[in-house]
């Protein structure tokens, strides 16, 4: 039987040799891979990459203190990203199925019409939900616009769900039962996780201190983008990616004042509206920022 | 010769709700083009668009046209110049008169297109053009759209190959199997393409797979429902079914939540024992000719117990706290920004219940009908709101009126769906529904072409179908002062009597003039003008009436006063209004023969424009005390009459 690190590394694996950059998650919490620089910031340009990397994606009103077999506060996304996409890219990605022992002349596969969207992110995609004997594994999506900027590079993103993936590859009814590797259930390594960010995301987090929190770090997106000059000769040096990361910061906050039931339906979409801004001021001056940087590079 | 011709765009996999509309929207490209041909035969899967036509012509027929040179008197040079460049001597030239004078011409020999070249040129075009209700990039920004992204093309005319390129792909022979039970490149010939696709585990024509999971059903009892159907078989190149079970404990659960499950989140299909009742069973279709092993039932039992499991998780949770107690927690829902939270919707709908003389049920229906857009079930199943709160209040006690009401309360959602089961729901349903018609209108949110995001068209037709063939005895007027909400329920109600029911339009217009707040009213107007219609007398009158509401408009006539006997002349003028004082308060079934002769001969013999402006105002006065006579079933003029 594979474990469930048998299979991070089969895939890691099988994408690092189709041309990919195996990378290590990014260390700020994310809702989801695609909110990753290596996604977010990356896709964005004319530039090709191909990026691979698991990405622990933390959603705390997705919690429920362990006690149910499917859900999870963080689960872990293996995202891929192929940019530009290749002509052979579902092939790719079936590929990779097989690669983890799935013969798909005894199963069923569809691909079923799933577009996506992030609002939070000005970003938005067509695609579909891949389903494997009934079970979503994998959401594939060709990115249209992301930061509200058209791509114009078309990258296939691949988002599989790891968890759900080894379940079902081990047969096991719950996620805590599945071997992570000998010896270890995914509950021995995470179950506390799940309790803990539980408690803390729906009873314990100080609603006051999470909105001081949101406001410095919109504060500190906002000073910053402010200061961008797209015009100035150095601009390379500018600190993009540290003001992205305040980006990350409020979205991560917003959705554990979600979960504490602290933002009414009506202010939600103000507060979206708010990250959106952030997200969209740092993918456009990111987008200038190198584009400067490649015409620099062109004229020397 | 003719030729025949088969255009195959191979995509990846398409939106099965998508497929049937591209065809048509291909056929129509192709008929565009202009190429003749006999028939045309259309086929898809998730994987390919097919396009079949026979009968095309090798090439286009020859054509002659007329070129026009130099005049006669032009210098030899300039006529030499001429023949030059058509690439013939002088002498073959002719000479035509014409009235400016005589002209060289020639007459050049156009050879027909070839047809391969035509469909080159134009198949890239075609299929670029198929509409799809959302499109994407996949080459790059402005690079070509379509709906996915197009994999390879086989485009044959006859034996031949029509090249062309799109999107980078080239056209040729080869098509492609099954992703995963045939290969990924198959040489196909017009003749064989059909079997060779079979050979590979596709099959091409839609009938033939629906017919195939028919078929598979055999022994059980599915239960049927054609939409399902329909997606599974574009969904599919190879369908198979598997027949799965599920542990018999979950039929404890709600079957409106176990069909959903099953439905909407698995495309399953539900199995019902002999009595009719829901098994602890369903069946899946699989894109694979046979699950030997077993795994592909395991795998799909597994999802479906999970699902279950989680149902059954929120179905228990939910109940710990009574619907009536989540009444206050919908204060932080909200219904629109401008429209408040939904507990101020839920005090609104309460009064617009009791407005419509709703009794106790029906208000204490109003109070619980959103509450469950609290509850977990409804999050997570959402196409289930009202369903699940009339199943929790029939947990939790209240009575069946009450519990039927808010189940049924977000019915019809279209317009073949029934109206809501009893009185008091029928209430609610209405309540809901005028409150955010009227509710969208005064903020703004008014419908604009397609864009109808709170589903007011369906709200509005809702309200009509409900009061219609409820037959609920109540006045919409108090909701229509807002003269843009008037007019949006006016051609609901237009609309539902015409294209629903049947009535022809100038009937709907005609009764519609004489006022529709009173909807059942209306209703039993047109069926009496739609009874009217079959006597023979009915035309001819409408017409008279349409001749005097044009005479009373042109006489700028601001009322009927009454009417002084002494100005009548005897004859037609007295006759007629003998008549109408006799037949006056009788429904108008009854005095339509006798009236008809009486107006037929008014018209005929006297001039309602008198000299005598007494005597006119009188013969005004008449007429338009006639016309009132009627108006109140129909504004009769409104009529479309032949005669």
């Amino acid at each position: 039987m594979q474990s469930f690190q048998d299979i991070i590394l089969k895939l890691k694996h099988y994408w690092a040799e189709r041309g990919c950059i195996i990378q290590e998650p990014y260390d700020i919490e994310v809702g989801a891979g695609t909110m990753c620089p290596e996604t977010f910031l990356r896709v964005l340009g004319a530039n090709p990459y191909r990026v691979a990397y698991v990405q622990p994606s933390r959603r705390p009103a997705d919690g429920r203190y362990g006690d149910n077999p499917n859900r999870l506060y963080k689960h872990s996304q293996l995202q891929v990203i192929l940019k530009p996409s290749p002509n052979d890219v579902i092939e790719q990605y079936l590929g990779s199925l097989e690669a983890i022992g799935i013969d798909l002349r005894q199963h069923d596969i569809k691909f079923e019409e799933d577009n996506w969207e992030a609002p939070t992110l000005g970003a938005w995609g067509v695609g579909w939900q891949v389903m494997l004997d009934g079970l979503e594994i994998t959401q594939f999506t060709y990115f249209q616009q992301c930061g509200g900027i058209d791509l114009d590079l078309v990258p296939a993103e691949l988002t599989y769900g790891l968890e759900r993936l080894t379940a079902f590859l081990q047969v096991r009814d719950s996620v805590y039962d599945v071997e992570w590797t000998k010896g270890f259930s995914y509950g021995d390594v995470r179950y506390l996780d799940e309790l803990q960010y539980s408690v803390y995301n729906f009873e314990m987090a100080e609603v006051a201190t999470l909105w001081k929190l949101f406001e410095l770090h919109e504060t500190e997106a906002t000073r910053l983008l402010s200061l961008y000059d797209p015009k100035a000769p150095d601009k390379k040096r500018f600190p993009l990616l540290p003001t992205y990361d305040q980006v990350l910061k409020c979205s991560n906050l917003f959705n554990t004042l979600d979960s504490r039931g602290a933002i009414s339906v009506t202010e939600r979409v103000g507060i979206i509206q708010r990250v959106r801004r952030l997200a969209v001021g740092v993918a456009q001056a990111w987008l200038d920022q190198q584009q400067g940087a490649s015409a620099a590079q062109g004229a020397r | 010769m003719t030729l025949p011709f088969l255009l195959e765009i191979g995509t990846e996999e398409i939106p099965d709700w998508m497929i049937l509309g591209a065809l048509e929207s291909l056929h129509l490209g192709f008929e565009r083009a202009g190429i003749p041909h006999e028939t045309v035969k259309l086929d898809a899967t998730p994987r390919r668009l097919v396009l079949r036509a026979e009968g095309l012509p090798e090439r286009q027929p020859d054509t002659e046209e007329r070129v026009t040179g130099p005049a006669k008197s032009a210098p030899a040079q300039a006529v030499a110049g001429f023949a030059r460049k058509q690439g013939v001597r002088p002498e073959d030239l002719s000479i035509e008169s014409t009235p400016k004078g005589e002209y060289y011409y020639f007459v050049k020999k156009v050879k027909g297109r070839g047809t391969k070249e035509i469909l080159a040129e134009s198949l890239g075009g075609i299929i670029l053009k198929t509409y799809f209700p959302k499109t994407m990039y996949w080459t790059g920004k402005g690079g070509p759209q379509f709906i996915r992204p197009i994999r390879w093309l086989v485009a044959l005319l006859g034996d031949e190959v029509v090249p062309f390129e799109l999107a980078g792909v080239r056209s040729g022979c080869l098509s492609s199997g099954h992703r995963r039970l045939g290969s990924p490149e198959i040489a196909v010939t017009i003749a064989d393409y059909e079997q060779r696709l079979r050979d590979h585990y596709v099959i091409l024509s839609a009938e033939e797979r629906r017919d195939r999971i028919r078929a598979q059903f055999d022994g059980i009892r599915v239960k049927p429902d054609i939409a399902l159907l329909e997606t599974l078989v574009y969904l599919t190149e190879y369908p198979a079914t598997i027949s799965g079970s599920f542990d018999s404990q979950f039929l404890e659960l709600p079957e409106e939540v176990l069909v959903t499950v099953m439905r909407h989140h698995q495309k399953y299909f539900s199995v019902e024992d002999a009595s009719g009742k829901l098994a602890p069973r369903f069946v899946a279709v699989m894109n694979i000719d046979s699950d030997p092993q077993g795994y592909v039932r395991g795998g799909n039992e597994r999802v479906l117990r999970a699902r279950f499991n989680d149902a059954r998780f929120f179905w228990e949770t939910d109940q710990k706290k009574k619907l009536a107690d989540r009444k206050s927690d919908l204060a932080s829902v909200t219904f629109q920004a401008k429209l408040g939270s939904y507990l101020e919707k839920t005090e609104r709908i309460m009064a617009v219940a009791r407005e419509l003389g709703g009794d106790a049920h029906a208000v204490r229906a109003a109070e619980l009908c959103k509450c469950d857009l609290t509850t977990e079930l409804v999050k997570e199943f959402t196409e289930l709101q009202g369903v699940v709160g009339g199943l929790y209040a029939r947990a939790q006690g209240e009575p069946e009126a009450v519990w039927q009401a808010v189940y049924d309360h977000y019915k019809p959602e279209s317009m073949d769906d029934a109206i809501p089961r009893n009185h008091a729901g029928r209430i609610v349903a209405l309540a809901d529904k005028l409150d955010t018609l009227a509710g969208c209108f005064r903020v703004g949110l008014i419908p604009t072409g397609s864009r109808d995001p709170f589903a007011l068209r369906r709200a509005a037709q809702g309200v009509v179908k409900i009061i219609t063939e409820g037959k609920l005895d109540l006045s919409l007027e108090k909701y229509l002062a807002d003269a843009a909400l008037r007019d949006f329920l006016a051609d609901r109600v237009r609309y539902y009597f015409k294209d629903i029911r049947g009535f022809k339009y100038d009937e709907v217009n005609a009764c519609m003039a004489a006022g529709w707040g009173k909807l059942v009213d209306l209703e039993a107007r047109l069926v009496r003008v739609q009874n009217l219609r079959l006597s023979p007398d009915f035309e001819p009158l409408a017409a008279s009436f349409k001749r005097i509401k044009n005479i009373l408009e042109q006489a700028k006539f601001t009322g009927p006063r009454a009417i002084d006997p002494g100005l009548l002349e005897p004859g037609p003028e007295l006759d007629l209004c003998n008549e109408y004082r006799a037949i006056a308060g009788q429904p108008i079934e009854k005095v339509i023969s006798r009236l008809r002769p009486k107006v037929d001969l008014f018209f005929d013999k006297v001039l309602v424009n008198a000299q005598d402006q007494r005597v006119r105002q009188n013969r005004l006065s008449l007429l338009g005390r006639l016309l009132q006579e009627f108006s109140t079933i129909a504004d009769f003029s409104e009529i479309v009459t032949y005669s």
